[in-house]
């Protein structure tokens, strides 16, 4: 490799970052002026999962909606919503009082757990021209027929989609959404390779921030951004540092601000992480052939993820993490969650208990995605990830 | 009267719907204190959505730990269990039942009303996304081997689903799978094969109680209201959940109809003088529940009706609702997907069942009860809140305290917004200190 084309690629990972940052810092949703071609409006939608295919195939741009950062205003959620609930659902609600999320053609919410829940009532009662629905993905994928059932939540789903845009049926158009989206799950099971592979490569804010572009931009344009990233990472010629290998989990809903990433970045190898699992749930490639609506019905449920957010008996959460941890060769886990959330609170505490049986060490991290001091939080880290390397040596 | 010898002969002036309450409750927890030396199927099972008429027709003792975790509130000891839960590790920010729970296991089941049995079997379901996250302990910790009931809700606003509808049969057939397999894996557990009949008899049963339940909610309608939503109705939900299809069940909702019709006949309330008709919406402070309701009824206010006993008997509050028994698992399914959703939707569309049941009981106020560790019920509640107020003009009242944990309940606070929230009220033109409500006859 010589000297300039490394550079080049520098640049040229520098200019993607740029443009996902942009992206990652911007709660506000393209306008109808703003929409890139072919799509007629936007569909937000709320972590965890969502079929984005189907929002795509009608021609809405899937909008993924993970709160207003740390730098957002409070002004009317405060009134609004309990003190004691989660910050991507009160900021969620003030994006929507405050005229940010306006211009959505729909919102779509699922039963991960009862503050999501409400958040489609709170739709419904403040911006009742958008179509806000509560998607209600299954907790049994379990029992025969959960396929059936969520084949038919979908095809309900599309027809009301396909009611707002005035399209008709069209399953071409679905499959050809999922070809796109296949690619793009293939370029971020090998973003998640290098990870494992190389860290040094490429930071967890990295990947975190390549990853999150997708919410803000359709799957294609996505798909070129990363191809270009995975080029540079892979050209990229980094020394390996030395770093205690860690997965970060914790991260399924609510978002850790960047900061407390890059916190971790600064002393530890993230090899793994379930940052942003929903826009990666489905982590096998979706059938592109026969009815579509069931190829991905089917895959919700034989080739899914997992999340403190989702029971299915066939997935222990213990060995969701025990299986990242030996996947990636990590030495440790960084167990973080979300104030007020109580999914997130209660798998902590149960992963950490794991991990003690275990002899694995972790660290304990609770955060809000308005958080602005880290040092703390930093400190924390470094200290832990001293203590591992002193153990490792 | 004594309360050991109640018969179906008893008058309806007799019967005394708290103690007889407290009897039954008491028998159930001696009952499930020897159930495992007994060898008896028990299955941990929530108030929503929870399969019970399945259950007893294999004879499962059940459990109902939010029930458990309640009574350490009521019986003033929750903090000790709390507490003992948040030394082991439990974030001070998650449901206080839970916690309560965890607390038990700790203290080997050890609770103020008897030993807690082992369960053979745990079913949860979706309605309240903390009771998956709440068997998953079991599940993980003591290896329970535990059911998951998936019951669809309500979309969106205005949702309109009725029985047989292409919506409803959707979802009733979904909900009918995954019946089939709980009932494999209760063959499994029991040993026992399913018996059609006896679920026919269960649902028999059932049906005869929601028949008196409906009729019982729909007397506080009328003014002034014979029982206090909030107080007596606790009692009265604690027997539809515990004893749900049992003939001690029926019996209970048969006698406490007809008392209550004798009340009503009689013209009498449950305050001396009905000033104001209350709603409450969610759930209890069971610490301090008697106080909250003196601070209310010293105004002459009472809780003529709540959305908790709705949704905390699963949404069985609608005469439609009643079992095929000549098809009784499909019925089942098909009432179970119903019910579920009614309970579902007084949450996350609140608004559109409150404002029908404020017209139906003619209330002159809504109060609000935030709780920091339910989610379920608190997430919503002050943006409908705001919908009651301004869209529907109700004046409402907002205060919060915790279901059980003793640590949330600020005495001088409430009663400070209880008050105001009086005075405001009777200055909008409502009733005044000396005027009482007129009595509607039956
Ligand atoms: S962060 Fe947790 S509590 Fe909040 S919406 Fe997500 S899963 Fe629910
Ligand atoms: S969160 Fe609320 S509804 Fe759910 S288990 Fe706790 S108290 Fe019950």
């Amino acid at each position: 490799m010589n000297s300039k084309a490394l550079y080049d690629h520098e640049i040229e990972l520098t200019n993607v970052l740029d443009r996902c940052n942009a992206a990652a810092r911007d709660a506000a949703i393209p306008s109808q002026d703003e929409l890139p071609d072919g799509f007629s409006g936007t569909l937000g939608h709320f972590p965890v999962y969502f079929p984005e295919e189907i929002a795509h195939s009608v021609g809405l741009l899937p909008v993924n909606i993970l709160g207003g950062g740390n730098k957002l205003e409070m002004k009317y959620a405060d009134a609004r919503m309990g003190s004691f609930v989660c910050s991507i659902c009160r900021s969620t609600t003030e994006l929507g009082l405050n005229g940010t999320l306006q211009d959505l053609t729909g919102f779509v919410t699922h039963p991960i757990c009862d503050a999501a829940k409400h958040l489609a009532g709170i739709w419904s009662r403040n911006l009742p021209e958008q179509l806000a629905q509560i998607l209600y993905l299954p907790q049994n994928v379990n029992t025969p027929g959960a396929a059936r059932y969520i084949a038919a939540e979908y095809q309900r789903l599309r027809a009301d989609l396909e009611k707002r845009t005035s399209r008709s049926l069209d399953d071409e158009a679905l499959r050809a959404s999922i070809r796109i989206y296949n690619v793009n799950r293939r370029l971020l099971r090998e973003l998640y390779r290098i990870r494992r592979d190389e860290p040094w490569k490429v930071s967890c804010t990295e990947s975190y921030l390549l990853l999150r572009a997708r919410s803000r931009m359709p799957c294609e344009e996505h798909n070129a951004l990363l191809a270009r990233a995975l080029d540079a990472i892979r050209h990229r010629s980094l020394p390996a540092q030395d770093k205690p290998r860690v997965v970060f989990v914790g991260g399924f809903c609510e978002q850790p601000p960047l900061e407390m990433l890059e916190a971790i970045d600064e002393t530890c190898y993230v090899v793994d992480d379930d940052l942003l699992v929903g826009l990666r749930w489905l982590i096998e490639d979706v059938p592109e052939t026969g009815d579509p609506i069931w190829a991905l019905a089917e895959s919700y449920v034989e080739r899914s993820d997992a999340s403190p957010v989702q029971h299915d008996a066939r997935k222990s959460k213990e060995d969701y993490l025990m299986a990242m941890l030996k996947k990636s060769k990590a030495d440790a886990a960084i167990l973080t969650a979300a104030k007020f959330c109580e999914p997130g609170l209660d798998e902590q505490l149960a992963w950490s208990k794991h991990l003690d049986t275990e002899n694995i060490p972790y660290l304990i991290l609770e955060f809000e995605e308005k958080m602005t001091s880290f040092e703390q939080m930093a400190m924390q880290v470094e200290t832990f990830s001293e203590s591992l390397l002193f153990a490792l040596a | 009267m004594s309360t050991e010898t109640l018969h179906p002969t008893q008058t309806a002036e007799d019967f005394d719907p708290r103690a007889e309450g407290q009897r039954l409750m008491k028998e159930w927890y001696a009952q499930l204190e020897t159930a495992n030396a007994r060898n008896a199927a028990v299955a941990n099972v929530f108030v929503m959505g929870n399969a019970v008429e399945i259950l007893r027709a294999f004879d499962f003792e059940l459990v109902f730990p939010e029930i458990n975790s309640l009574q350490t509130g009521v019986r003033k000891v929750s903090e000790e269990y709390i507490r003992l839960s948040e030394d082991y590790g439990m974030s001070p920010d998650v449901c206080s039942y839970v916690k309560a729970d965890v607390g038990l296991i700790l203290k080997e089941n050890e609770h103020p009303a008897g030993l807690i049995p082992k369960a053979s079997l745990a079913v949860a379901s979706n309605m309240c996304g903390t009771f998956i996250k709440w068997a998953e302990i079991w599940e993980r910790w003591l290896k329970t081997p535990t059911f998951v009931l998936d019951l669809p809700g309500q979309r969106a606003a205005g949702w309109q689903v009725r029985p047989g509808d292409a919506q409803h049969s959707a979802d009733a057939r979904w909900v009918e799978a995954q019946f089939q397999e709980l009932i494999t894996k209760c063959e499994r557990i029991t040993g026992k094969r399913f018996d059609m009949d006896k679920l026919a008899e269960v649902e028999e049963r059932v049906n005869k109680m929601v028949d008196h339940w409906n009729n019982v909610m729909a007397l506080n309608r009328i003014c002034p209201a014979p029982f206090n939503a909030m107080l007596d109705g606790l009692t009265y939900i604690g027997i539809m959940n515990v004893h749900r299809g049992t003939e001690e069940g029926v019996e209970y909702m048969r006698q406490l109809e007809e008392h209550l019709k004798a009340k009503v006949a009689r013209g009498e309330g449950r305050v001396a003088e009905e000033r104001f008709r209350l709603l409450f919406s969610g759930t209890p402070c069971y610490v301090s529940m008697r106080r909250l309701v003196e601070l209310f009824e010293t105004w002459g206010g009472v809780f003529a009706y709540s959305d908790y006993l709705t949704f905390a008997a699963g949404g069985m509050d609608a005469t439609e609702l009643r079992y095929d028994t000549s098809r009784p698992l499909e019925s089942l399914a098909e009432v179970t997907a119903m019910a579920a959703q009614r309970g579902l939707s007084n949450q996350f569309f609140a608004h559109e069942r409150l404002a029908q049941q404020i017209k139906d009981y003619e209330v002159d106020g809504v109060v609000f009860h935030g709780i920091k560790s339910c989610r379920f019920v608190s997430s919503g509640m002050a943006d409908t809140r705001d919908y009651i107020g301004k869209r529907l003009d109700v004046p409402t009242l907002y205060i919060e305290s915790d279901l059980i944990d003793p640590r949330y309940w600020s005495d001088a606070q409430i009663k400070n917004r209880v008050d105001a929230f009086f005075e405001a009220l009777q200055q909008r033109g409502g009733a005044g200190p000396a005027a009482f409500k007129t009595v509607a006859t039956v």
